[in-house]
């Protein structure tokens, strides 16, 4: 099987779907000629071969990215638009929360809006709080928007294939650091449902709901923990909307504990939707209280320390663990 | 530029029309509990909606606003799916999710009627796109207020439809007021049209009270984008008659500035001109204004004879489901 970053995984995705379909087309900043020369970067190479017509590098315009696609996509396009870093999107955000999201409603079911904007997050490289930002919890919060956050290469490509051929618009969240650690990814083509968590490792003292980069830290801990008898499931969202409701709570229900874990900051963020859901839906079914685990509620500092205090890593899922154990 | 009688006749009858629609949406919006949400009319600007869309082919786009009757009904939209929408009625071109704010009339390419001010400007760019992706000879116009100029989306609109070239006309129904704000209180440009230097596209300022005007500079901007040249910026200068909704007393308009404004009324002087011309009879225009009453008569009777919505159908359209 091909090992590739989730990087050259999301542009394997953008360049099957632009083969498939001609009325698929990326715009962004820098997604054509782009500061950073790398393959591995998500869109390196396509404006060679898909030339610039169906390439667009764009001005500094996040809004006029964002409305681009919902224009395009109700005319009949298959817009893919890159948000450089997902504090832009704030930039890009009336686009997305007040017309994307709501169009389809207004016209009655009348008008779809075939639209993906990819964003590109998470911290970890010292950028500091204005280019490190996860927003999933507010785009989670915006009925007719579906979000996507992969953990894998092979979920990346698979899942960016179903987000481009859906007929809603799409938030697809990667994280920045996923791109360069590769992964095995096959050959033949394939796609990967949206609204479908993933069981990445099975275990039956803890559930540990997580998504995009986070799925990572909690497969470490888990296997550190499996050293000391303790078994720790590790549900992977995948897409935040649609939720999949019934894996997390089938997995609570075998486990009797949750454990929810991103990188977001803590108040309002999403662990706080899916600790709700199980709560509600299968409380009697709980052994210990949940927990939490997040970024704490500060904006991400530049200083290695602090950034590195910020990342939840395998330590707090640990202690988290051992606190409902 | 000469116009041709029927595009004359037409815009005589979509001004017509829109504004009977809109005298009965007036008188309708103060009966407790029959129309929801606010009402915000055109009355007095109706020549901008009218030329422009006569302008325009079927297969053209337009995006429009808060202050969309007069365009919609222009570009051919049905009054009674309006009239049901207003009323909140399952039969409503938009099953009662739009109301009058938000009219989505997809059947004649006016799919996004946005209530953010300048939300159009950056859509229409995008739409334009498409039709230049498919290298198709079809325009979008997108028409917003004097306000929405102050706005970003303004500029980053204009600034990459110039870029790209694209063929979209955006017209500014510069009604002098953006809410409370007069013009010189929210810009110092002396017309928008003089924006359009500054990305840059052609420019045109017109009286936006003579539909013949408004045509035919719409139609110049329109060749021009369906030529491939781009964009333009067309302002059309008109008044807002009434208050932006029907709850604003307008203290802050001058009774002369209206008053003045009222004679310009786009609506009698194309009548006059078509009389002069011996177009149209006294008779005949008498009975265009009775053809309008009825057909507003007959959308407000499907509109209150129609079903309201199923409570559960809140959750229909949300998504396409069968993706």
């Amino acid at each position: 099987m091909q090992q590739l970053g989730m990087g050259q995984a999301v542009q394997q995705a953008l360049r099957e779907e632009m083969n498939r379909d001609p009325n698929v087309f990326l715009a962004g900043e820098g997604i054509g000629v782009s500061i950073h020369f790398n393959p591995y970067l998500p869109t390196h190479g396509l404006l060679d071969e898909f030339g610039p017509d169906r390439v667009k590098d764009t001005p500094v315009s996040e809004q006029a990215i964002a409305g681009l696609a919902v224009g395009a996509s109700v005319a009949g396009l298959r817009p893919v638009v890159e948000i450089m870093f997902n504090p832009f999107f704030t930039l890009a955000s009336d686009m997305i929360v007040n017309h994307a999201a709501k169009l389809r409603y207004l016209s009655g079911g009348k008008s779809t809006f075939p639209m993906v904007v990819r964003i590109k997050t998470g911290a970890g490289f010292g950028a500091g709080c204005q280019h490190s930002h996860n927003l999933e919890a507010w785009v989670a919060h915006c009925p007719g928007l579906k979000v996507v956050m992969p953990s894998t290469p092979a979920d990346a490509k698979g899942l960016l294939k179903s987000a481009i051929r859906d007929d809603n618009p799409v938030v697809f969240i990667e994280d920045m650091m996923l791109y360069f650690a590769p992964g095995p990814v096959p050959e033949e083509e394939f796609l990967i449902p949206l609204g479908k968590a993933d069981v990445k490792r099975e275990g039956e003292h803890v559930t540990v709901v997580t998504w995009s980069k986070m799925v990572g830290v909690a497969l470490k801990a888990a296997a550190q923990l499996e050293e000391e008898g303790i078994h720790v499931e590790v549900v992977d969202l995948r897409t935040l909307v649609p939720l999949d409701k019934e894996t997390i709570l089938a997995s609570v229900r075998r486990t009797g504990r949750l454990v929810v874990l991103h990188e977001a900051t803590r108040t309002g963020g999403f662990a706080g939707e899916v600790c709700a859901v199980v709560t509600e839906e299968a409380f009697s079914t709980l052994k210990a209280p949940f927990r939490r685990v997040t970024g704490p509620d500060i904006p991400v500092p530049v200083s290695p320390p602090l950034e590195r205090f910020y990342i939840p890593d395998e330590e707090k899922l640990k202690a988290a663990i051992r606190e409902i154990l | 530029m000469q116009v041709p009688v029927e595009k004359k006749l037409e815009m005589l009858r979509s001004m017509m029309l829109t504004r009977a629609f809109e005298d009965t949406l007036q008188e309708l919006c103060q009966i407790q509990g029959k129309i929801p949400g606010m009402m915000i009319l055109c009355t007095g600007q109706e020549a901008v909606g009218s030329g422009v869309c006569a302008a325009l082919e079927p297969n053209d786009f337009i995006i429009s606003n808060h202050r969309s009757h007069s365009h919609l009904l222009a570009k051919g939209a049905d009054p009674k799916a309006l009239m049901a929408e207003i009323f909140g009625k399952r039969t409503g071109c938009n099953k009662g999710k739009s109301g009058t704010l938000h009219l989505s009339v997809p059947e004649v390419n006016a799919p996004c009627t946005t209530t953010v001010v300048g939300g159009g400007l950056p859509i229409s760019v995008g739409v334009a796109f498409a039709q230049k992706y498919r290298k198709e000879k079809r325009v979008t116009v997108c028409l917003f207020g004097d306000g929405a100029a102050d706005e970003g989306s303004f500029h980053e609109a204009l600034n990459l439809a110039s870029l790209w070239q694209l063929p979209v006309v955006f017209v500014c129904e510069n009604n002098l007021y953006a809410g409370a704000q007069r013009y010189e209180e929210h810009t110092r440009v002396k017309s928008i049209a003089e924006r359009a230097a500054g990305y840059p596209m052609p420019g045109a300022v017109v009286d936006g009270n003579d539909a013949l005007k408004v045509y035919a500079a719409t139609l110049q901007a329109r060749d021009h984008a369906a030529g491939g040249r781009g964009p333009t910026l067309i302002e059309c200068k008109t008044y807002r008659c009434r208050g932006h909704g029907e709850t604003d007393p307008q203290h802050y308009q001058p009774k002369e500035e209206i008053a003045l404004w009222k004679e310009r009324c786009p609506i009698p002087r194309l009548q006059t001109e078509l009389l002069s011309d011996g177009i149209l009879s006294s008779e005949e225009i008498h009975r265009m204004e009775e053809a309008m009453r009825e057909a507003v008569q007959e959308a407000v009777r499907f509109a209150e004879e129609s079903p309201w919505p199923a409570i559960e159908e809140a959750f229909d359209d949300v998504y396409v489901t069968n993706s």
